[in-house]
């Protein structure tokens, strides 16, 4: 560290840097900092680490700094918020083939009469692939455009996979799939989302027959039921068991485990990181 | 046969107990019971290097009322748990129970809704035999220790007697979470 | 009839009769004299043919099978679930005891993903790629000579079962000598692989693929042109494309339809781009087409080792970013494992903030963007996605394997249904499904 750069530097700069060491001494004068880089102008540059914005979709709110709540919590992190933000929406162009896709979906949708803005909720982007999110009565829609469109040709479904977000009001349950395109060598993922009040997402099966399994295990698993599924029946658990056991709100049902003179409790009552 | 369990105490039952039990031992017959990864591992003992044929048990048995012995190879799921019992049932008397691995004798690292924890709360357990798998080395020490157990069972009265003593044992025995001392 | 094998009860569709061990005559002749009446055989999950713990629900007409249906779960591990109570880095050694004859195509498709929420997709060093693609080919081969000897013992054939056994037992060995253990490794960790290669796995590895050059023909004596075999095997589990696209089987099922679909040709990872090989396929549609191309698969992936092992330049096996790479400095010990002690001499010693440092990515783990991410391997038995979800957090949010045995299972009632009773065996073997991985 050279000699107070940063608010952090210094030995008495220790009680308020944390806060002000980003914008402060460097930017008044327009000075550049020691990367190079003018905090103030170069904020949103490709450089800087990761900022806490308001980019992005909220999907949940954490507090304090350990998994386990109602344990004493003695690190002093207790007051800590922090909201979970998943990538948000992406704007054209969305780069590669993606764009390419996107036409030919909208168009396709828009030959059938439909509005591709009401269809599709939003697209992103992220780390290199495509994601529809979905409005759930048009799944079963887009899936057959998506399949039998010449220039979409998604002949296979990797099936579904079920996603538990219960912060996230209104869109708890979400179901995501993978869609993979042997004629053009493509791969995308469609998004789902459906309330807790009202598991229900329409199923695609007439669309994709391989998804018969992977729709039961989904329900299984998170209670999404599939309308127009041929047997939506249980497929993992016995067929008696209650409850949904990979939802979020389902404890992992371990049991202390004992040793000579101490017991160790489950991994989910443990005190732990997020 | 059940003649020998009527024998009166004394040196003829204890004659009877060792040649049924060297009879016993000798050829024991396994059920099939794969579950998961620890069944690779039993199948390979049965194969060519490990060779389980050389303590007269190559044949492992297809059908439970053929089998004489059960190795419990792998995590028993919760959906399971009846079958494997009735299985279990299904075997004719004497019987023994191998727990093959960590995850039959205690639910191992899946300590959750979907496995059991121990196959000990289905089905009595002879041996337990540690390890996520345990190797063919260790299944075969594990059947040369039921060997030597079963060499030593009891007949008859001697048998009653044995179970008794065992229970009351089991009754003082201190619970784990009581004992002192380092991890022995 | 009635006796103390079957209990009769009355439903809707009339007297229905259960019947469990026995005398299977009796329900023969009782059949017999009522025309109308269905059989339904449940088969499983306890049964030496059926591959694992799988339950086949037939309904039989005769020797014919009308009705075909799996019953699962008979395995389920919960293993997704305990994922989310881990660290990112302590998955691995969950995912590899998914589908236990394939654990390094687990491991690497889930660090892919891993890596690839973090975004250091090109940041893992090539001698960790290039091992990884060995260890992958190698148990491609394991799980292909499993596959081989436990469908070969379903048929009656016992000695293949042996052949398999004894190849299999030769790929252990180097996987011990490499990870350690002989099965469920969790050698492949997000950002590379938990230890460099042992001194001597190289020139193992090479004699291995020596004699396993020598060893495959054997299969073919024995098997390939063995009439018997041929007649159990030749167009039966018919599947053609269509139909292999619709239940959205891959692997050996898509490829014996004749469509070269191979992940690591079409969308290379780890490298495969740079290596030199073939994907075999059939235009047979049946077992007999899929038994060849695990043959043919299997010396394709010797070739790869070999190109594996004269691809291996020295560096290092772990990302550079040492807030990822984790275990912090492993080195053998000498009790098998553990760290180097001139790491432990250092942090205890002379650096306080890497104590804390690595303390805090032991304990707590490294942060992982929100997002989601798939990554898809062609494993042994096709492909192989894992989707994981990060919430910001060291654990998991949610981790979904789609795995290859379990979708490619979803075919076997359009397999076996209209066949014989025999080759629903057959059918479901040459699959190759295992309960590990359809379970999970």
């Amino acid at each position: 560290m050279s000699d107070g750069t940063k608010g952090t530097g210094g030995p008495q700069g220790g009680g308020n840097g944390g806060t002000n060491g980003t914008g402060g001494v460097n930017a008044a004068d327009g000075t550049k900092g020691p990367n190079g880089v003018n905090p103030d102008k170069d904020l949103n540059a490709q450089n800087l680490p990761g900022q806490r914005g308001d980019h992005g979709e909220v999907i949940d709110t954490r507090r304090g700094m350990f998994g386990a709540s109602g344990g004493g919590d003695t690190s002093g992190y207790g007051g800590l918020v922090r909201s979970v933000r998943m990538p948000g929406a992406t704007s054209r162009p969305y780069g590669g083939w993606f764009d390419e896709v996107a036409d030919e979906l909208e168009g396709a949708l828009d030959e059938q009469g439909l509005v591709p803005e009401n269809v599709i909720e939003k697209t992103v982007v992220d780390r290199g692939e495509l994601t529809f999110h979905i409005e759930r009565e048009y799944l079963p829609t887009v899936a057959k455009t998506l399949r039998d469109d010449p220039a979409l040709r998604f002949e296979l479904c990797t099936g579904v996979s079920g996603v538990h977000f219960p912060g996230d009001k209104g869109r708890e349950l979400h179901a995501v799939y993978h869609l993979r395109s042997i004629t053009h060598n493509r791969l995308i993922r469609l998004e789902v989302s459906a309330p807790d009040a009202d598991p229900h997402v329409p199923s695609i099966v007439a669309v994709y027959p391989t998804n018969d399994w992977h729709e039961r295990e989904t329900y299984d698993f998170f209670g999404l039921v599939f309308d127009g599924h041929p047997a939506l029946t249980r497929i993992m658990m016995p067929d008696d068991w209650q409850g949904f056991p990979q939802r979020k709100d389902y404890p992992l049902g371990g049991i202390p485990v004992e040793y000579k003179g101490a017991q160790i409790p489950a991994p989910d009552q443990r005190r732990s990181y997020t | 046969m059940g003649l020998e369990e009527k024998l009166p105490s004394g040196f003829l039952l204890s004659t009877v107990e060792q040649a049924a039990g060297w009879v016993r031992k000798s050829s024991v017959f396994p059920a099939t019971f794969g579950l998961a990864c620890c069944a690779i591992e039993m199948m390979t003992t049965g194969a060519g290097r490990y060779d389980l044929a050389r303590f007269g048990m190559e044949v492992f048995r297809g059908s439970p009322r053929q089998a004489d012995l059960m190795i419990v190879a792998g995590r028993v799921s919760q959906k399971m748990a009846p079958v494997l019992r009735q299985v279990y049932d299904q075997m004719p008397n004497p019987k023994w129970v191998i727990s093959m691995g960590v995850c039959a004798s205690s639910g191992g690292m899946f300590n959750n809704y979907a496995i059991v924890q121990g196959v000990d709360h289905i089905v009595p357990v002879d041996i337990y035999l540690p390890g996520c798998p345990p190797r063919p080395e260790m299944l075969m020490d594990a059947i040369l220790k039921l060997h030597q157990k079963i060499q030593g069972s009891k007949l008859g009265v001697n048998q009653r007697q044995a179970a008794r003593e065992a229970e009351e044992a089991a009754l003082k025995a201190l619970p784990t979470i009581e004992m002192k001392g380092l991890l022995r | 009839m009635s006796t103390s094998h079957a209990t009769p009860r009355e439903t809707t569709e009339g007297t229905v009769y259960t019947v469990t061990g026995g005398d299977w005559d009796e329900i023969a002749a009782a059949a017999a004299r009522t025309d109308d009446e269905r059989i339904v055989v449940n088969m499983g999950p306890q049964h030496p043919s059926t591959h694992g713990v799988l339950r086949l629900i037939l309904e039989i007409d005769g020797e014919t099978v009308t009705e075909a249906r799996c019953g699962i779960g008979y395995l389920h591990t919960g293993i997704e679930k305990n994922l989310e109570y881990r660290t990112w880095t302590q998955g691995t050694t969950f995912v590899t005891r998914m589908d236990y004859l394939t654990p390094f195509f687990n491991e690497t498709a889930y660090c892919l993903a891993v890596e690839k929420l973090l975004g250091i997709t090109d940041e893992v060093p090539d001698r960790a790629s290039v091992i990884r693609v060995m260890l992958m080919e190698l148990n491609r081969l394991s799980s292909h000579l499993v596959a081989i000897a436990t469908g070969g013992m379903e048929l009656g054939a016992t000695t293949i079962m042996i052949y398999g056994f004894r190849d299999r037992e030769l790929i252990l060995d180097i996987y011990e000598l490499i990870t350690g253990l002989r099965m469920n490794h969790a050698y492949i960790r997000p950002g590379g692989l938990a230890q460099d290669l042992p001194p001597g796995a190289v020139d193992q590895v090479r004699e291995f693929v020596k004699k396993m050059r020598k060893n495959l023909p054997e299969y073919d004596k024995l098997a390939t042109g063995n009439p018997v075999f041929k007649g159990r095997m030749q167009d039966v589990g018919y599947l053609d494309l269509a139909g292999c696209l619709a239940t959205g089987a891959t692997g050996q099922v898509l490829r014996s339809a004749g469509l070269p679909h191979d992940l690591r040709k079409t969308q290379p990872y780890c490298g495969y781009e740079h290596y030199d090989f073939e994907v075999p396929t059939a235009d047979t549609c049946d077992s007999y087409g899929r038994f060849l191309i695990r043959l043919e698969e299997m010396r394709q992936s010797l070739r790869i080792v070999e190109q594996c092992l004269d691809r291996l330049a020295p560096g290092p096996v772990m990302v550079a970013d040492k807030k990822i790479a984790w275990p912090a400095q492993l080195a053998l010990g000498p009790d098998g494992l553990g760290n180097s002690l001139d790491h432990i001499k250092k942090i205890m010693g002379t650096s306080m903030e890497a104590l804390i440092h690595h303390f805090k990515l032991v304990t707590e783990g490294f942060r992982v963007p929100p997002g989601q991410a798939y990554a898809a391997v062609e494993s042994a038995k096709g492909e192989l996605g894992v989707h994981a979800v990060s919430d910001g957090g060291t654990r998991p949010y949610r981790v979904h394997f789609r795995d290859p045995s379990f979708t490619n299972l979803q075919a076997m009632a359009a397999m076996c249904e209209g066949g014989q009773v025999a080759d629903v065996i057959v059918a479901v073997a040459s699959i190759d499904p295992v309960m590990g991985g359809v379970d999970r």
